[in-house]
């Protein structure tokens, strides 16, 4: 084993001298000097008996620091007195301990240098053959390799023992089936402004409006029932730009999904599903706030810059009797995400 | 195996790099408050004068009829609230061209906005100047402004009001400064690149408790934690933890790591 030239490790066999002799040892001060030993010994002590004070002091905080009391911090501003002991104290309770540990092994731990010796990892030839022969006699002795019959049940059962861990995976829920596929959007669903629910009519918008809306049914949607999934996908902007502003629409030749510069979208990201408001309506462009997708309302939606694949969708809309603004349909393809199944 | 002989560190270099890293803070440039009367009533020869000021100032990008230009947008209907917003603020007239206008020192008297004001109100009909009435948020409901506030502003204008980046350098404005009347006359006319939100669509009450969400839980809000790095999320708070954090780790690790004597 000593053949190790051209490695910087050096392996000795014990009692040999190293093959490359180490640099002179100098002793620390501590190691010189009692006192210096002494006032280190102090050091690490006031370390170690700082962090018990800072512990007591965080449980003496906690009881005693109402939380509405606010202090002013200079260039911090303000801020909460208790959030701000119960961290200093916590900190330093453990950073002392850290800190005083380090002294500790530093100034006045042994400081001998030792070689270490290094031995073949792997065991004896003779310990391997026992460790062998054992398995064999086990082996023959099981009577695993004739009794047949016995072996193959054994590993029949434990093929199938995983089998009742897959099936209770069942209760995870059930397969989103083809609810991704559709919002509660329908053919005359009234749009409402979101929070207030106010239905809006088409002279409520001006040039360069923005409303985030959602439909009317949504609230009788109980949250058992769904009520936040069903937000979460029928979420939609509307927006009114000059008519002449719009490039293209995602709507097929011979139908018309905006109202007079009206434009209703998807809400929701097609990237990750973030939801997007961020309409700079000089440019009629939509920005993600996650990363930066951006969609181009005036022209169907389309993705000018960032990481979406597929365009914001586009939720056909019209007016109905009475004049509100209402959905023609549901989306005509998946709104948000992309999803496995969707290809 | 050789015992690993400890080589004296020359910390020194590390620890000033560290030291510069670390001491580059992050400093908040303090915009004092301007808060200001309701402008009177227009007259006939406020519009004159505001006339005479519009063509002296303004005309040379929105047109001399105020029709608009290459240079900038026509003013027929934008209202008296949207020149009040503009010019009150200092983001009219502009500067320089730029992607944005910037707030800044206003430069018009109050008494010349108000005529300005009347004039561009005089070219057609538009969002009027908000009354004192109009901005009393006495009776606005805090909760639902907090709910209106988080639908419809927090994208752009970030959940603490503190502003946020848009896209080709434009930014929504921090709202810290901002009073109650630029608020509403913001909402309502859609400056810049802010789509508008009439009253039709968000009525004046609800605008009014946007406002106080605003002025009453925004302007004025500790900073439980400590160190809010200006709201602005994981960038500040990464650019922290990386020279600050890091930083420390790295002192921690020479101090470990230098000879003792």
């Amino acid at each position: 084993m000593s053949d190790n030239h051209g490695t910087d490790v050096s392996v000795a066999e014990h009692g040999d001298t190293p093959e490359f002799p180490l640099p002179p040892h100098h002793h620390r001060i501590t190691d010189t000097d009692p006192k210096a030993a002494k006032r280190a010994e102090r050091q690490v002590a006031a370390m170690f008996g700082l962090s018990a004070l800072c512990t007591i002091g965080f449980v003496v905080a906690y009881v005693a620091i109402p939380t509405d009391t606010f202090i002013a911090l200079g260039p911090i501003g303000i801020v909460q007195l208790s959030n701000l002991v119960l961290g200093l104290t916590f900190g330093l309770a453990i950073l002392l301990i850290g800190l005083g540990a380090i002294q500790w092994a530093k100034k006045l731990m042994a400081d001998e240098e030792i070689i270490g010796e290094r031995h073949p990892l792997g065991s004896p030839k003779e310990d391997q053959d026992a460790a062998l022969a054992e398995f064999q006699t086990g082996l023959a002795e099981s009577g695993f390799v004739e009794r047949k019959i016995v072996r193959r049940t054994l590993i029949g059962a434990l093929a199938l023992f995983p089998i009742p861990l897959i099936v209770v995976l069942k209760d995870m829920g059930p397969l989103p089936v083809d609810s991704l596929n559709h919002t509660i959007w329908r053919k005359g669903s009234r749009i409402v402004v979101d929070v207030t629910g106010k239905p809006l009519r088409p002279e409520d918008l001006a040039i360069g409006t923005l409303v985030s809306a959602s439909p009317e049914d949504l609230d009788k949607i109980q949250e058992l029932e769904g009520n936040q999934n069903a937000r979460a996908k029928a979420s939609i902007i509307l927006v009114r730009m000059r008519p002449s502003d719009i490039k293209s629409q995602q709507s097929p030749e011979g139908q018309t999904w905006d109202y007079q510069g009206i434009l209703a979208f998807s809400k929701i990201c097609t990237h990750v599903g973030c939801p997007i408001a961020l309409y700079q309506q000089r440019q009629h462009s939509l920005l993600c706030p996650c990363h930066q997708s951006t969609f181009d309302l005036a022209d169907g939606g389309k993705v000018i810059f960032g990481p979406a694949a597929r365009h914001m969708p586009q939720l056909p809309i019209t007016i109905d009797s009475e004049g509100y603004l209402v959905a023609q349909s549901d989306f005509q393809e998946p709104v948000g995400p992309s999803f496995w199944e969707r290809g | 195996m050789t015992s690993t002989s400890v080589r004296r560190h020359r910390a020194t270099g590390l620890v000033v790099l560290l030291a510069a890293l670390v001491a580059t803070g992050v400093g908040y440039a303090a915009v004092t408050d301007s808060a200001q009367a309701a402008p009177p009533q227009a007259s006939e020869t406020q519009v004159q004068q505001g006339r005479q000021l519009f063509l002296e100032g303004c005309a040379t990008c929105h047109g001399l009829a105020a029709q608009g230009t290459d240079s900038g947008p026509g003013l027929i209907g934008v209202g008296a609230a949207s020149v009040d917003f503009q010019v009150t603020t200092g983001r009219m007239p502009l500067s320089a061209p730029a992607v944005q206008a910037p707030r800044k020192t206003p430069q018009y008297t109050p008494e010349q906005v108000t005529a300005l004001a009347a004039y561009v109100a005089s070219l057609g009909a538009g969002p009027a100047i908000p009354s004192d009435s109009d901005l009393s948020t006495t009776d606005a409901n805090l909760a639902e402004g907090g709910e209106l506030f988080r639908t419809n502003c927090a994208q752009c204008h970030n959940f603490a009001g503190k502003g946020g980046a848009l896209s080709d350098g434009k930014y929504a404005p921090t709202l810290m400064n901002a009073t109650p009347r630029e608020m509403v006359e913001a909402m309502l006319t859609g400056p810049q690149n802010m789509p508008n939100f009439p009253n039709a669509t968000l009525p004046l009450e609800k605008k009014q408790a946007i406002v106080k969400y605003i002025t009453d839980n925004l302007q004025n809000a500790a900073a439980p934690g400590g160190l809010a790095l200006g709201s602005y999320g994981p960038v500040t708070e990464g650019v922290f933890i990386w020279t600050a954090g890091i930083g420390a780790l790295l002192l921690a690790a020479v101090w470990i790591g230098a000879k003792v004597r």
